[in-house]
């Protein structure tokens, strides 16, 4: 037998490692466990560029309004084609955003559907990197994906009358909406039951800028789409960027977004970090 | 350390209506390989996945090291490593980003951890494949990969669920070897398989679990004691001695083409003593006596009255398998 001829083995082991201390820095720890996830995410997107999917929608709308759409819608907002381009891009920009939840959603659902979450659960990983890695790392792409459409709308004729501190101002109004439908799509991904349902579950998001003022102002809507249209969170986010870009009215959107993104990113983080938690291992 | 690598009490759970565990208690000491034998939903996941943090126990404890699973999760994730049934390598990495992926997660300096991923990819023959996409590898390659991702953080206890389900046999009896050699690092291991063989050529100590509980513990030889069949098989230079053989156990099958004669018995010191005085005392010296007991198998038809899943196409790693009853007493 195997068992009666092996050696009798120590009881003290002779390889134990220094007992890691991840106590004595739980901060810079979490950071480093963090940029790790963030680095694998990257790399996953140079491997498998979702990148192009994400740009590719906002990209394919943009082209369909602006040529196939635009002289009419132009015509119902007064002015022609150009002008309806000037509308629509702020709206893009968002969908953009929209879109990819889609995409965080999805790796997310990948990995939980696979071995590799257990094995990270089982590891002494700051909680919470992993998805925190997904936001960031999903983020990161999302940005160059606004920025990728911006330019092109610029190329196609869009005219922006934003100066550098509107521009970043900008930039940190879509960070902090990258950080709220972040988590929100990282806890649809954590939640859905298998990658098909993670990829549906944003679907709905995707229709909110359509529902908004995104697309068309929303007093050309029916009354009791208008009271959905006004309440809803991607209104105020449209309403931002368009303020921001075009220099129209922003009024209370600004602080009623950011209100709204502080409320979706606790909802999506509290949701996502305990069925990540309870989640039972595969 | 004088405590127990694991040890739990009444570990209990149950997934809606239907109860997974019930009662399980295990002590295992440091440094001991120790396999949980049972078929397909046995629960042997499940007391993985318990005691490796992954879920909690309805009722009951387990201790890892002395750290509680769920009070101080924190603590045992420090000191075991998991390599589940289902692969957990990144397919989107090659081998060595994985391997340098799990190496950054131990916050050693960065020369440190190039020099373990380059220990670890060469220990485990993937030296060449490190450059490759971990989702081009075989079964046999992701499972290496596996274990060695598991094993990057030099963990006390590993586990390992079913470590070899799918592979061909040659894969089978490297991972075999793999834990051998873990073995003579000091690394207590948490096995679990379906297959007989692989619990008798691997551990030192196996409990079988059925339907949530532990139905019998102990060494394979001890396992294999419990159960009746066992017999002391005599073999004798001629016919003759064999005749005279025979007459002294009235039990005992003869097989007279082999000169061959089985004699029912554990096959113990005492039990061999008594048989070697009693053909002694008729001046029979037996050309080659050997033991044969059942195996694991027949102990665990005894136990539940089912047999756990059987590998065809390996061979009998132990020489303990009997060829026994169909032969004894035709």
């Amino acid at each position: 037998m195997t068992a009666a001829a092996r050696p009798t083995p120590p009881s003290q082991p002779t390889r134990v490692p220094a007992p890691p201390t991840p106590a004595d820095a739980p901060t810079a720890s979490a950071l480093v466990d963090t940029m790790i996830m963030v680095k694998r995410q990257l790399v996953h997107g140079l491997r498998y560029p979702v990148f192009f999917y994400i740009v590719g929608m906002p990209l394919v709308l943009l082209l369909l309004f602006t040529y196939v759409f635009g002289g009419t819608l132009g015509r119902g907002i007064g002015g022609d084609s150009g002008d309806y381009l000037d509308y629509l891009l702020p709206g893009l920009l968002v969908l953009t955003l929209a879109g990819g939840m889609q995409l965080t959603a999805l790796s997310v659902s990948q990995d939980m559907n696979e071995g590799i979450v257990s094995r990270f659960r089982s590891m002494p990983i700051s909680r919470g990197s992993v998805l925190a890695g997904h936001v960031i790392g999903n983020g990161i792409q999302q940005f160059l994906a606004v920025i990728v459409v911006l330019l092109v709308g610029v190329a196609l004729g869009f005219r922006p009358t934003a100066t550098g501190i509107d521009y970043l101002a900008l930039a940190g109004f879509v960070l902090v909406l990258l950080v709220a439908l972040g988590w929100l799509a990282v806890a649809m991904g954590v939640q859905a039951k298998s990658v098909e349902a993670a990829s549906n579950l944003p679907m709905i998001v995707v229709m909110f800028p359509f529902m908004g003022s995104g697309f068309v102002p929303t007093d050309s809507m029916p009354e009791w789409m208008q009271v959905f249209a006004e309440v809803q969170p991607f209104t105020p986010f449209i309403e931002t960027v368009r303020g921001l870009l075009m220099g129209t009215e922003i009024g209370p959107d600004w602080w009623v977004s950011l209100l709204w993104c502080a409320g979706l990113a606790a909802l999506g983080y509290v949701w996502a970090r305990l069925k990540y938690e309870h989640r039972t291992a595969r | 350390m004088s405590e127990l690598a694991i040890h739990t009490n009444g570990l209990s759970k149950s997934f809606k209506a239907k109860q997974v565990l019930s009662g399980v208690d295990l002590r295992i000491p440091p440094g001991e390989v120790f396999a949980l034998l049972g078929p397909n939903g046995a629960g042997k996941t499940t007391t993985v996945n318990i005691l490796s943090t992954l879920s909690r126990p309805d009722a009951g404890t387990a201790r890892v090291f002395g750290h509680d699973v769920v009070g101080e999760a924190a603590r045992v994730r420090e000191l075991i490593g998991v390599t589940g049934q289902f692969s957990a390598v990144d397919g989107l990495l090659t081998g060595r980003e994985n391997l340098a992926m799990m190496a950054a997660f131990t916050h050693i300096p960065k020369p440190e951890q190039q020099a373990r991923v380059d220990e670890l990819l060469e220990r485990f023959d993937l030296a060449e494949a490190g450059t490759k996409v971990a989702s081009t590898y075989s079964g046999g390659m992701r499972r290496r990969l596996d274990l060695a991702m598991t094993l990057i953080a030099r963990p006390r206890l590993v586990f390992l669920d079913e470590p070899t389900t799918g592979l061909d046999p040659r894969s089978r009896r490297t991972m075999w070897d793999i834990v051998d050699e873990l073995v003579g690092d000091g690394v207590s291991i948490f096995l679990t398989t379906q297959y007989l063989e692989e619990a008798d050529a691997l551990a030192d100590r196996i409990a079988m679990l059925d339907n949530g509980g532990i139905v019998a513990e102990g060494t394979p030889a001890e396992l294999k004691r419990q159960m009746p069949g066992g017999h002391v098989r005599l073999e004798f230079a001629t016919a003759d001695d064999l005749d005279r053989a025979r007459l002294l156990w009235s039990d005992a099958g003869a097989e007279a083409a082999e000169l061959s004669l089985d004699v029912p018995g554990d096959g113990s010191v005492d039990h061999i003593r008594q048989l070697l005085t009693r053909l002694e005392g008729e001046g029979i010296e037996p050309r080659h006596l050997s033991i044969e007991t059942p195996s694991l198998d027949d102990v665990f038809f005894a136990l539940t009255g089912h047999r756990p899943e059987t590998t065809p196409d390996i061979e009998t790693a132990a020489g303990g398998t009997a060829p026994t009853d169909k032969e004894i007493a035709r």
